[in-house]
């Protein structure tokens, strides 16, 4: 087991090391002046010269880009060019409320998902398992952000009885992580079907049907434990999907995250910013990736062995 | 033909249901032109949201701009930018995915220049792109098309490698065809079926992620009609006029929805053992970009 974690450390750490080298250089092609976007379109040529050497971009490139690592090993991402602030600063605050949208979403998507995912498969070709696919259906093909002016629609304008916007309580919490966890929910919700029809089938499952273990324990126990591994990793992954892709659900809702500072870095051009939040995100998905391959390893032995 | 076609119905009921709406949306798209009663940049403030009725068969917006023109001239842009985006990508991914496998020194840096890609979720990697390249319908175009590289290197990464060691192709290579002979005229034919599978399952992905970026004010920029951007304002309307916000929601749904149920379709009716190794492979392929996602968030 040792061997596979280092393993798996260890072959996260280039794509991370490339993450970061794609950062800084997109960076750089980037049409306009850097230092003339610090300053301001109407500051003085000298002014831009000085910002220019303050911000070290009068050096080599790739002086420039060893200098960005060595910062980066020091937690350094620099100054918010719309601030002044340090992007760290800003980072991590609007993180923090990232996590807990998703976390709040992807308990949600996991704990309706499967249980949807399991009647349709135990209740298989009833209007149950239709009703289930057609939900399942929906929920993978509806747009996130329209699904939020639905339901704000519904609850804030209509109905008056949710706040539309802001993450101080947590009612505000509620039409948010609907808004994240459907796509998920309607996917895991499909992988525990398709798992769990599989499973039912196993011998196994006839062997406990055989000893008279009632069907509730056969399921939910025999089977589910069983049918669960593959949705395990689907769970793990749409959390790294969350963690970055919440940007649509924290604008339409003006969440206070990740997302919604990257969109207005997006328009500001703040490039710092921009690109500290590209790093928080990448990093963020490998480091769950890891985790989930880890999980799975520890879950099934024959992974480890591969 | 009309035997094969009514196995398919009973079949296959909803990947029919969703070719239609496909289809359907193909033809607006293409005839756009002349399917609009009116001009869907043409204001008249003396108008604004009127609800469905005779003269605009589904309302007008804030400024009387009639919605029916624009949602038709709104599946073209969609069109366009999707259909763009992801044959960009697909040439692009199959070309690296394939060369990959091929060339065996090849592999290493590009595969994992391509796992880089998929270490950001596509609206994200989109986002960027805009960022550095600006707003605009071609920029976004290019946006969404680096998303979908990923996707299809890897498919034709893996098919190319299960391919490589047939028969034909040691044969082909006995005879002394050219490298670029064996992939296009050997190894291309035979990695086509599932390549065309994974066109339909990214289309919708495209479409919302572009939505989605109008609908952030990040992707096609206004008067042009896109129904993303359509919905940008709507939540504001919604009181006196929820039309401006239901319909061009619904229409992109339903494209969205049309092209997942034909691409489960079509995935089952080629291989039906497939269905859940690609699910559990590439669980953004839907959204994204979904990717979702892209436009999964």
């Amino acid at each position: 087991m040792v061997v596979y974690v280092a393993r798996r450390v260890l072959a996260s750490i280039p794509i991370l090391l490339l993450a970061v080298t794609a950062v800084f250089f997109a960076f750089q092609v980037i049409p306009g002046d850097p230092a003339r976007l610090y300053v301001g379109s109407d500051a003085s040529s000298e002014a831009v010269e000085q910002a220019r050497r303050d911000l070290g971009l009068d050096r080599p490139v790739q002086v420039q880009y060893f200098d960005y690592l060595s910062r980066l090993a020091r937690a350094d991402l620099g100054r918010s060019m719309a601030t002044r602030r340090p992007v760290t600063r800003e980072l991590g605050p609007r993180f923090l409320n990232t996590i807990k949208l998703a976390a709040a979403g992807i308990l949600v998507a996991t704990t309706i998902g499967v249980l949807l995912g399991t009647i349709a498969a135990v209740k298989q070709g009833t209007v149950w398992d239709h009703l289930a696919s057609v939900v399942a259906l929906m929920g993978i093909s509806i747009p996130v952000f329209w699904l939020g002016l639905l339901l704000m629609y519904l609850f804030s304008v209509q109905l008056r009885i949710l706040p539309s916007a802001g993450n101080d309580t947590w009612r505000h919490y509620f039409m948010p992580t609907l808004s994240l966890a459907t796509f998920s929910l309607a996917f895991i919700a499909r992988m525990t079907r398709s798992s769990l029809l599989e499973v039912i089938r196993q011998d196994y499952v006839r062997t406990a049907r055989a000893k008279g273990v009632p069907e509730w324990a056969v399921v939910g126990y025999h089977a589910l434990r069983n049918a669960l591994l593959p949705v395990v990793i689907i769970v793990g992954l749409r959390f790294g999907y969350m963690l970055g892709g919440a940007v649509v659900t924290e604008e339409v809702f003006a969440w206070p995250g990740m997302g919604r500072l990257l969109v207005t870095a997006v328009s500001q051009r703040d490039i710092p910013v921009i690109q500290g939040a590209l790093l928080v995100f990448a990093t963020a998905f490998v480091v769950v990736n890891l985790l989930v391959d880890l999980l799975y390893g520890f879950l099934d032995p024959q992974i480890r062995y591969r | 033909m009309s035997r094969t076609l009514g196995d398919f119905w009973r079949l296959h009921r909803l990947a029919a249901v969703g070719g239609a709406l496909v289809v359907l949306f193909f033809v607006t798209g293409l005839a756009a032109p002349v399917l609009t009663p009116h001009d869907p940049n043409q204001i008249n403030v003396r108008a604004a949201l009127r609800p469905p009725g005779v003269e605009y068969l589904l309302g007008t917006d804030n400024i009387g701009r009639d919605l029916l023109s624009r949602i038709i001239f709104g599946a073209r842009v969609s069109l366009y930018i999707s259909v763009t985006a992801v044959g960009f990508g697909m040439l692009v991914g199959v070309t690296l995915g394939m060369l990959a496998a091929y060339y065996r020194r090849m592999d290493a840096p590009v595969m994992r220049l391509i796992d880089m890609l998929l270490a950001f979720p596509g609206i994200i990697t989109a986002l960027t792109i805009i960022s550095i390249l600006g707003r605009g319908v071609e920029n976004l175009i290019v946006a969404i098309a680096i998303v979908q590289i990923p996707q299809f290197a890897r498919l034709a990464h893996g098919l190319t490698l299960s391919v490589k060691d047939r028969t034909y192709v040691e044969a082909a290579v006995a005879f002394g065809a050219s490298d670029r002979a064996i992939l296009t005229r050997y190894i291309l034919p035979n990695c086509l079926p599932p390549i065309i599978v994974q066109v339909s399952l990214l289309i919708p992905g495209a479409i919302t992620t572009a939505a989605s970026l109008s609908f952030l004010g990040l992707g096609v920029p206004p008067p042009t009609a896109e129904w993303g951007a359509m919905l940008q304002n709507s939540l504001q309307w919604s009181r006196r006029a929820p039309h401006v916000m239901v319909i061009p929601g619904l229409a992109l749904m339903l494209v969205v929805f049309g092209f997942n149920v034909l691409g489960d379709g079509l995935r089952d009716a080629m291989d039906p053992r497939l269905r859940r190794v690609r699910a559990a492979a590439s669980p953004q392929s839907r959204a994204n970009v979904p990717a979702s996602p892209a436009g999964a968030g």
